[in-house]
């Protein structure tokens, strides 16, 4: 097999006076999809935040071999950003295409929205947004955390289908995801 | 169309237009630095003797304070929705995305605030053929006041009403600033005295050291 995209060895996390969780050990290679279950407040945040290089882990190392797309419940949009201007300022940053942005906006079903500051879009509106990001720029490991929230039944089928679609094509998905999403994940991993 | 990762320049655009998309960007800045620079003759007379000899010390402490005004959201809102988490990410070094998104918010914030101290050194009995080159000198020594502003902001993105914070950080930093600011002035601005020299090298100090504080302090906010 070949060797994995991402490798987390011995993580350890300490919130506060709290510790999270120690000894956390992943490795997830092209293709395969993982998903982290655990209650409210058990840590899944703070550990996709150590795979992404975000918090630092109290004990650990984290190894990605890959670039890595970040979905989060705080979704990067600004307030008075439109979806057109979001995803036409991260085209710019990551230096991808953006003459494609309006198929990129029909894709996501924000058609009509595109051109709404965000802070008028419904919290749905806005996760489509962020998760139009996946597809601005091809990057093979996906870091998720509660993709599927806020999402009506459509998105959430359109979100499984690019997710099977993305490990079917060799990416790799780490998500936190609550209750029944419809989302086969091939190994699931408990907190 | 393609073009190069430019990471740091979409962090410049951003930050511009979230500068002006509160609609009065520039104007509350503009209007304090000019209020509290119109209160001070109230204050301690108007003799136009007495205005002239203390008028740009009093343009420094204005500036300064102006600068503070709309600091509070420039790191902080980036914290709030995630934004801060993307630009963490993105290919460029963190101090230059901070660098680029404090001169955007100079732009909006800071430059009003040069282009009217002309008229509010004339209300303040400056001599004229002082007012242009003294606007240079507030020009420069601003980019410091927003720099070291810059990094109370970023060292409080966590804080919430984290405002004062800011200005207790910041302004202990501002002082070399100030002093060779207001010996400019003393010196007679137009004819580019020894001090005017050193006002810029504490600006290019700021430009130099801030960017690293503020990424060193955003990454600690972020985690």
């Amino acid at each position: 097999m070949s060797a994995p995209l991402i490798t987390a060895t011995g993580l350890a996390a300490i919130r506060g006076e709290r510790l999270l969780f120690r000894d956390v050990s992943i490795a997830v290679h092209g293709g395969e999809s993982l998903v982290l279950r655990g209650a409210n407040g058990n840590g899944k945040t703070t550990l996709l935040r150590i795979l992404a290089g975000l918090t630092r882990p109290a004990e650990g190392s984290v190894t990605r071999e890959v670039g890595f797309h970040w979905i989060a419940h705080r979704t990067g949009l600004k307030p008075h950003e439109t979806p057109r201007e979001h995803l036409c300022l991260w085209a710019r940053a990551w230096g991808v295409p953006f003459d494609n942005i309006d198929s990129r906006l029909a894709e996501a079903g924000l058609k009509r929205p595109g051109d709404v500051p965000a802070r008028l879009l419904s919290a749905g509106q806005r996760q489509r947004t962020a998760l139009a990001r996946l597809k601005l720029d091809p990057r093979a490991l996906w870091l998720m955390d509660e993709p599927f929230s806020a999402l009506d039944v459509e998105a959430r089928a359109a979100l499984n289908r690019d997710m099977r679609e993305h490990c079917a094509a060799g990416g790799a998905i780490i998500a936190a995801v609550h209750g029944d999403v419809g989302l086969d994940a091939d190994r699931e991993f408990a907190l | 169309m393609v073009t190069a990762p430019s990471p740091i320049s979409a962090a410049f655009r951003q930050a511009l237009s979230e500068a002006w998309a509160g609609g009065a960007g520039a104007l509350l800045p503009v209007g304090f630095f000019a209020g509290a620079a119109i209160l001070v003759p109230f204050g301690i007379g108007s003799q136009p003797d007495q205005l002239s000899a203390i008028g740009g010390g009093i343009l420094w402490v204005a500036l300064a304070l102006s600068s503070l005004v709309t600091m509070e959201r420039i790191f902080q809102s980036d914290l709030e929705d995630g934004a801060l988490d993307l630009w963490l990410q993105a290919d460029a070094p963190l101090a230059a995305i901070a660098a680029a998104k404090t001169f955007a918010h100079w732009l909006a914030a800071g430059l009003p605030l040069v282009l009217i101290t002309p008229l509010l050194g004339l209300m303040l009995q400056l001599p004229p053929d002082q007012l242009l080159p003294a606007a240079g000198a507030y020009g420069v020594g601003g980019i410091a006041f927003f720099m070291w502003g810059g990094v109370g902001a970023a060292l409080t993105a966590s804080v919430r009403r984290g405002g004062l914070l800011i200005a207790l950080i910041a302004l202990p930093l501002y002082v070399p600033t100030a002093i060779f600011g207001a010996m400019t002035l003393e010196a007679g601005a137009a004819r580019m005295p020894p001090e005017a020299l050193l006002l810029a090298a504490t600006s290019l100090f700021a430009c130099g050291i801030a960017p690293f504080a503020m990424a060193a302090a955003l990454r600690l906010a972020a985690d």
